[in-house]
């Protein structure tokens, strides 16, 4: 039993079947990986993950609990943390306290007016921030505004204000989208680094292979809204299917 | 020193000593000269100077933190001034209980109000609440004359029950308010010094002290994790909720401790003037607060304190300029050039000072978002920038894009 | 019933401004994606056309009349109208008599010039500002609109008759079978309500069958696409923008004689308009017609003396009553389209 089972799940944008019948299963502390051709599904399938969209058939359930009708913030409650295409990050705050958001919010999201209390004052806090900003190298950006980094930046700091977090699952939308191949490859040992010192699943959608075959542990192929294969890396490499729907594509 | 940094806490005894010393500032011309029409330091500005900058700073919660731009506020002002006109009818006529009473009803009121409108966000929250701000000015005029007495507005009278205090004076008028038995909010030392004449009043004094702690607590919040959290729902309300947060109850608490600003400044004004009326509910009274916090500076401390001062300054000195007084100020011109000059300016000075006020608005929306204090920074900038050109670019906040 | 008709009626004129008002603003939305506090301004300056045409028309020459002198024992000034000394007096009068319906031609150039001059110099660079923006912007703008006409103009209401034809009301319930003087309808309110439907259906079949109006509802539905056929959409919404203000100013230039124009009714209307808006849907032009007409009326009925009776002052805050429990349970409007900004 996995830490997060779709069963069945089907979505249809008026006369558009995106996701047909898709299962899948991913297994706790694992690095899956979701990959497949444009318009395959994976992002309408992530939305549903986290209450962006509801499903029209089919179930999610993440630790025994189902996610479907919840909402972004009750799922994120749940221990889900999402990464997204384009990095959603505070613009206007500085890169600390982008991460000090994460950090007073609370686990159950309870609701505190704390209005009167000074952030300066609240030395745990920081310590805990700035923490987690030196483990993803961007100890000396603290008092930069977030709009002003460069894109790779804005997305290792929205992978900060995740982990800060200590979420079961990570959901990484395309993390090296966009970016040069240094910065790629400081992504992929980010994430290796990540993974080797705490507990926590990733589930990563993908275009790039060499991001894919480098972290993932499985890997599920979506074609047409629905999952066309699921196996280890090395199996998917040379999976005629997978080449004629995918990697063929991409390669030609 | 307060709980407040160095550079706050600086701040906050610059305001104070402003606010301290405002009966000297604001008059800086003899009584006898020309310029002396210029002079502000007479009680009744003096008061609505620091009264409306309690509004505008109350609103700055609100629009300048979460970004939230309700279009609705004067509602809640209205609402804290006919509360405490009531407890003056009710009560008697000290001002406090008065004032703590318009803070509670205003945010109750407000309770009621942002629960409702915060349900949707953008520009569907600003008509939420030009609506329910347009219903209460309506209702107020309508069916609520038993509580609002209508077009005529609501006014103490000498059958006021008064329980707590007495109905009339000993010469048979009704009594006026006080902050202490004895000590009336109208009373005013006067103090000659030459030409000078100062004025100190009691109710601005008061007022100055609300304005004073209602700083200090605005202060206390941007620098909270509270304010953090509004700040992050002007900035990207989708991260916050991916965050865990459920943003309402955030924004409904702004939008409460906002109204509860609007209220104070409503009951202030009621104890300055002990009458309440609809149309300091009116849309355009809400308006009003929106200029004042853009053009001193939405988003920022001090600058709808500013935004405040500026607006009723140049209500009060421009709408009293005539056209015999531009006479005057161009007389150094030969007549016909002095005739046409006149006739040019003649329509943004007296009557026409919403005209000028309006311009100033559309030229601060389009030119200068950040309002005066963005003014002030980059007047600054422009200073310091000469001595050593070419730091610009190593500047932290400098946007990449 | 006979009170009913009436108050249908009644609501009717009301609702005709309501909408056309409403109709601009969501045409502006819709195409420009622009909040435009400034619009009720334009519903303004449309009637203060008439009330210039009106003044233009009765431009007099100053003559001294020999027979007659007054108090002071000089001879008596006649102030004879030029137009009266050009077409005779007889003529002369008419047109006068005609200057409302006359301010039409005069309203329709000069409110399409205002409208593309607020698009060009202002409007253009909040396309991709916020809407709290474009709110504050365009509501310094009415503010400014409002003062220039108050200066020109004045502070009190200008009095602007329709021609006399119209002076008259026309007793409608007999017509459908009621005892005379029980449903008595004035002609102008009548023609009101006629001269909306026409400017409301013109406008509707520009967009419906111009290649014109083609190009601009696919401009509504998805902006960057028809940005990538090589259109040049720009030129076309600021020409929508002049009829938004065309629209606006005819709403007004007729609305004259129903009530003398003073210079804040712009932001009295601008108000219910924007709640029009909301309840017809943001971006649909139907729907702004149909809650145009739907409050007018229902605002009328509220007025009714059995419903006042039941709910005191319910006829003060029934539109804005509606619009709230509309966008709290409907937010996209009564024929929104689905994600427009329904959050």
């Amino acid at each position: 039993m996995g830490i997060l089972e779709v069963k069945g799940v089907g979505k249809r944008f008026g006369g558009l079947q995106a996701l047909g019948n898709v299962n899948l299963s991913i297994a706790e502390n694992s690095v899956h990986a979701i990959i497949g051709p444009n318009g395959a599904g994976k992002s309408t399938l992530l939305n549903c993950l986290v209450g962006k969209l509801i499903p029209d058939t089919g179930s999610v359930m993440f630790n025994g609990q189902s996610v479907l009708g919840r909402k972004p913030h009750e799922i994120n409650q749940m221990g889900i943390s999402r990464v997204f295409q384009t990095p959603e990050i505070f613009g206007d705050l500085t890169v600390l306290e982008n991460v000090l958001i994460p950090c007073f919010a609370k686990r159950d999201g309870a609701f505190e007016l704390n209005a009167l209390t000074s952030i300066s004052g609240q030395s745990d806090m920081r310590d805990k921030a700035e923490q987690i900003l030196t483990d993803v190298n961007m100890q000396d950006k603290t008092g930069m505004h977030a709009a002003s980094l460069s894109r790779g930046d804005k997305r290792r700091l929205e992978m900060a204000m995740c982990l800060v977090q200590e979420p079961k699952l990570l959901l990484l939308d395309e993390p090296t989208a966009g970016m040069a191949r240094a910065d790629t490859n400081n992504t992929i040992d980010l994430l290796k680094e990540i993974k080797s010192k705490r507990d926590i699943t990733m589930a990563i959608i993908e275009h790039d292979m060499h991001v894919v075959f480098s972290l993932a542990e499985r890997i599920t192929v979506l074609a047409q809204g629905t999952p066309l294969v699921e196996d280890i890396p090395e199996k998917i490499k040379g999976h005629p299917k997978v080449q004629e729907a995918y990697l063929g594509q991409a390669h030609g | 020193m307060f709980g407040l940094d160095k550079k706050d806490t600086t701040l906050l005894l610059v305001v104070t000593l402003l606010a301290l010393l405002a009966p000297f500032i604001l008059n800086p011309f003899p009584e006898a000269s020309a310029l002396a029409q210029f002079n502000a330091g007479y009680p009744d500005l003096m008061q609505r100077f620091v009264i409306y900058g309690i509004f505008a700073v109350g609103f700055n919660l609100l629009f300048g933190l979460t970004g939230y731009l309700s279009f609705g506020h004067a509602a809640f002002l209205g609402v804290g001034s006919y509360s405490a006109v009531w407890i003056f009818k009710l009560l008697g006529m000290n001002v406090l209980p008065a004032i703590a009473f318009s803070i509670v009803i205003s945010g109750l009121f407000a309770l009621l109000i942002g629960y409702i409108s915060l349900r949707r966000s953008g520009i569907y929250f600003s008509i939420l609440t030009l609506a329910f701000a347009q219903m209460s000015f309506n209702m107020a005029y309508s069916v609520l004359t038993p509580i609002t007495n209508g077009e005529t507005g609501l006014q103490l009278t000498l059958s006021d029950p008064r329980i707590l205090g007495q109905q009339a004076t000993a010469d048979g008028s009704i009594p006026v308010t006080n902050l202490l038995p004895g000590l009336e909010m109208r009373q005013s030392v006067q103090l000659e010094l030459g030409g000078w004449l100062f004025t100190f009043n009691t109710g601005y004094y008061l007022a100055a002290f609300f304005l004073l702690l209602a700083f200090y607590i605005a202060i206390r919040i941007f620098r909270s994790p509270f304010g953090l959290m509004l700040r992050a729902v002007k900035s990207n309300q989708q991260r916050l909720n991916y965050t865990g947060i459920h943003t309402r109850p955030y924004t409904l608490a702004a939008f409460v401790i906002s109204g509860m600003y609007a209220g104070l400044a409503g009951g202030l004004l009621a104890s300055m003037d002990p009458l309440a009326g609809a149309e300091r509910m009116q849309w355009t009274a809400s308006g009003e607060v929106v200029i004042m916090t853009i053009l001193g500076g939405a988003g920022t401390l001090i600058g709808p304190i500013l935004g405040a001062g500026f607006i009723k300054y140049f209500e009060n000195i421009f709408s009293k300029i005539n056209e015999n007084i531009l006479h005057d100020w161009f007389s150094f011109l030969p007549q016909g050039l002095q005739d046409f000059v006149v006739t040019i300016v003649a329509p943004f000075f007296g009557e026409g000072w919403s005209l000028s006020m309006g311009l100033m608005f559309m030229a601060i929306v389009i030119f200068l978002p950040g309002g005066l204090v963005e003014g002030g920074q980059r007047i600054g900038q422009l200073f310091r920038r000469k001595p050593a050109a070419g730091d610009a670019a190593s500047s932290q906040t400098t946007p990449a894009e | 019933m006979d009170a009913i008709i009436l108050q249908t009626l009644n609501g009717l004129d009301k609702g005709s401004a309501y909408a056309l008002i409403a109709l601009g603003l969501t045409l502006i939305f819709g195409t420009l994606g622009v909040v435009n506090f400034a619009h009720g301004a334009l519903f303004m300056i449309g009637a203060f056309c008439a009330v210039t045409v009106q003044r233009i028309l009765t431009l007099s020459v100053i003559t001294l009349d020999p027979n007659k002198t007054d108090f002071l024992g000089n001879p008596a000034k006649i102030k004879t109208p030029y137009v009266e000394k050009f077409f005779g007096p007889e003529i002369g009068a008419g047109i006068i008599d005609w200057s409302v319906p006359l301010a039409i031609l005069f309203a329709i150039p000069v409110m399409i010039a205002i409208g593309f001059l607020m698009e060009r110099v202002l409007i253009r660079h909040f396309y991709h500002r916020p809407h709290a923006d474009q709110i504050l912007v365009t509501f310094g703008l009415a503010i400014v609109l409002q003062e220039v006409v108050k200066y020109f103009y004045g502070a009190n209401p200008v009095p602007t008759p329709a021609p006399a034809a119209f002076a008259g009301a026309i007793d409608f319930g007999v017509l459908i079978g009621f005892d005379p003087n029980q449903i008595v309808y004035p002609y102008w309110r009548l023609i009101y309500f006629l001269f909306s439907i026409v400017v409301i259906g013109g406008v509707f079949s520009f967009l419906r069958f111009t290649t014109f109006g083609m190009v601009v509802r696919a401009g509504m539905a998805d902006r960057e696409t028809v940005g990538l056929l090589g259109i040049n959409i720009n030129k076309r919404f600021t020409i929508m923008f002049g009829i938004a203000a065309a629209v606006a100013g005819l709403a007004g230039v007729m609305y004259a004689p129903i009530n003398s124009p003073n210079f804040h009714m712009g932001m009295d209307f601008l108000v219910l308009s924007f709640v029009v808006v909301v309840v017809g849907g943001m971006g649909s032009l139907p729907g702004a017609v149909l809650a145009g007409f739907m409050l007018g009326i229902l605002e009328s009925y509220a007025s009714l003396n059995e419903i006042k009776a039941i709910i005191p002052g319910i006829d003060q805050i029934i539109i804005y009553l509606v619009a709230i429990i509309i966008l709290l349970t409907r937010p996209r409007g009564l024929l929104g389209r689905k994600g427009v900004m329904e959050e």
